[in-house]
């Protein structure tokens, strides 16, 4: 153990964060402003994540941290060593073992369970922001349930692109109530919102906490003749050959050949351990990870 | 007198108030389901599950309202020593605490449509406690689930209110659910 109070933050800070997380649960995709603290790392970094973490965190927990679904990206090694070193808790690559995952812009691929807890870290976590830039007026907006500027939005996108373009931060309404921002995580991955496990939005710098209970009703917002569709790039992971996956499109060498992975590290690998080779994959060994 | 008031609290604050607070949150989004809390022993007749929450979540930022039953001295001591939450009316209460009967339920604060998180937490110490009785749904609630409530009307009258409204978390002995807003109770 260190010389820092369990997961850094000191006792009434975490009161503070755990009663605005109990209010967040109670109104699902409501943002409940919060008295954020200046973090051991700049905003951006995953500040309201981070403090969220700290919250929840209990000594039995197995805690996972992914960036863009990675688990090896410095964001991801920075935070899971900072909560190894101030709450003394036990940390994992794989999903199926973390108890609690926080990520930035990614949900795994796996199916959470129950007793998993699903940690964001959200830049903006208003979704009306680059619409109406005046907190005063998007609030009213939300107690108003004034959604329109939205659906104008995404209209826009149709007249403009000929489909929905947005592609990431794709927004959702919640319980029938709340339009929310699911963090810039991509358009694939808003079906996943309706999950088994305890989702929770922490925005360090704009000074909101969010959350999504247990199977709630999340709807990503489109018309009747333009339905919603979570789109992926139309190829095959590259080194495990999974054709259900998120994926991240690299430029590999300087004639730009490209190659398509699977943006979910623990996903890829664990597939390959398991045998699965895709077209420019070699067969896993232990090393060579 | 003085120094039981001194006891009970939790041994290692920091780690002790984590594992309740898991517990909780859990409770609150998974309504129907029922987990248990230790590591308070509050004086009578606040239960450990009561104490366990008011340690938790209460400090100086919290006003915490009782009813005439538990608002004995002891009850005032043993808050005030261990959380240093003032006392206040039932209107100006973030946190309150009592039997389901005693609640003056129409006088606490729901929220503001701006601000529907302003709204009280109320902790309602029952005899009984299980997973039977009125049927729950939405979220945090995968199908249906039950718990046994100490009245309907009232939880449906509040969740009509939402996104406002107030949310309940039971407690009896060391077991605590909670009841948010959205639930919806048949």
């Amino acid at each position: 153990m260190s010389d820092y109070n369990f997961a850094y933050l000191d006792e009434q800070t975490k009161r503070m964060i755990r009663r605005a997380i109990l209010k967040g649960l109670a109104i699902p995709g409501y943002q409940v402003p919060f008295a954020s603290r200046e973090m051991p790392m700049p905003y951006g970094w995953g500040t309201g994540g981070v403090q969220v973490s700290a919250a929840v965190l209990t000594p039995e927990d197995t805690f996972k941290v992914i960036d863009q679904g990675a688990d090896d990206t410095t964001n991801a090694v920075s935070i899971r060593r900072f909560f190894e070193k101030t709450a003394d808790v036990a940390v994992t690559e794989a999903t199926a073992e973390a108890s609690v995952i926080q990520t930035r812009h990614r949900i795994p691929e796996q199916d959470l369970r129950a007793d998993q807890i699903l940690v964001y870290q959200v830049p903006i976590p208003e979704p009306l922001r680059f619409l109406e830039p005046s907190e005063v007026e998007t609030r009213k907006m939300h107690a108003l349930e004034e959604y329109g500027l939205m659906h104008v939005k995404l209209y826009e996108d149709i007249s403009q692109h000929g489909a929905i373009a947005t592609s990431y931060a794709y927004p959702v309404k919640v319980e029938g109530r709340y339009v929310m921002d699911p963090s810039p995580i991509p358009k694939f991955d808003n079906p996943k919102l309706n999950m088994a496990g305890i989702q929770l939005f922490g925005a360090g710098r704009e000074q909101r906490i969010y959350a999504v209970p247990p199977y709630t009703d999340v709807v990503s917002l489109d018309f009747e003749d333009y339905p919603f569709e979570a789109s992926k790039a139309d190829h095959a992971c590259d080194l495990c050959g999974a054709t259900d996956s998120y994926l991240d499109e690299l430029i590999v060498d300087d004639s730009g050949k490209r190659m398509f992975m699977c943006s979910d590290t623990d996903y890829c690998c664990s597939r390959r351990k398991a045998g699965h080779i895709g077209a420019q994959g070699v067969p896993y060994a232990e090393d060579a990870a | 007198m003085q120094a039981a008031i001194l006891e009970g609290g939790f041994v290692e604050a920091p780690i002790d108030s984590a594992r309740a607070f898991r517990q909780i949150m859990t409770a609150m989004a998974q309504p129907g389901t029922i987990n248990e809390v230790t590591g308070a022993l509050p004086p009578a007749p606040l239960s450990i599950a009561a104490g366990v929450v008011l340690l938790t979540m209460c400090d100086p930022e919290t006003p915490v309202f009782l009813t005439p039953k538990f608002d004995t001295d002891e009850v005032r001591a043993w808050i005030t020593f261990h959380t240093g939450a003032p006392f206040t009316a039932a209107n100006n209460a973030a946190f309150a605490v009592g039997a389901w009967g005693d609640l003056p339920l129409n006088e606490f604060s729901i929220g503001s449509s701006e601000y529907p998180d302003r709204s009280a937490t109320l902790i309602v110490e029952t005899d009984h406690l299980s997973v039977t009785g009125a049927t729950l749904r939405g979220p945090g609630i995968k199908d249906t689930a039950t718990l046994s409530l100490p009245d309907a009307q009232a939880f449906q009258n509040n969740a009509l209110l939402f996104p406002l409204g107030l949310d309940f978390i039971f407690t009896c002995q060391s077991d605590l659910a909670a009841l948010p807003r959205t639930t919806k109770v048949s």
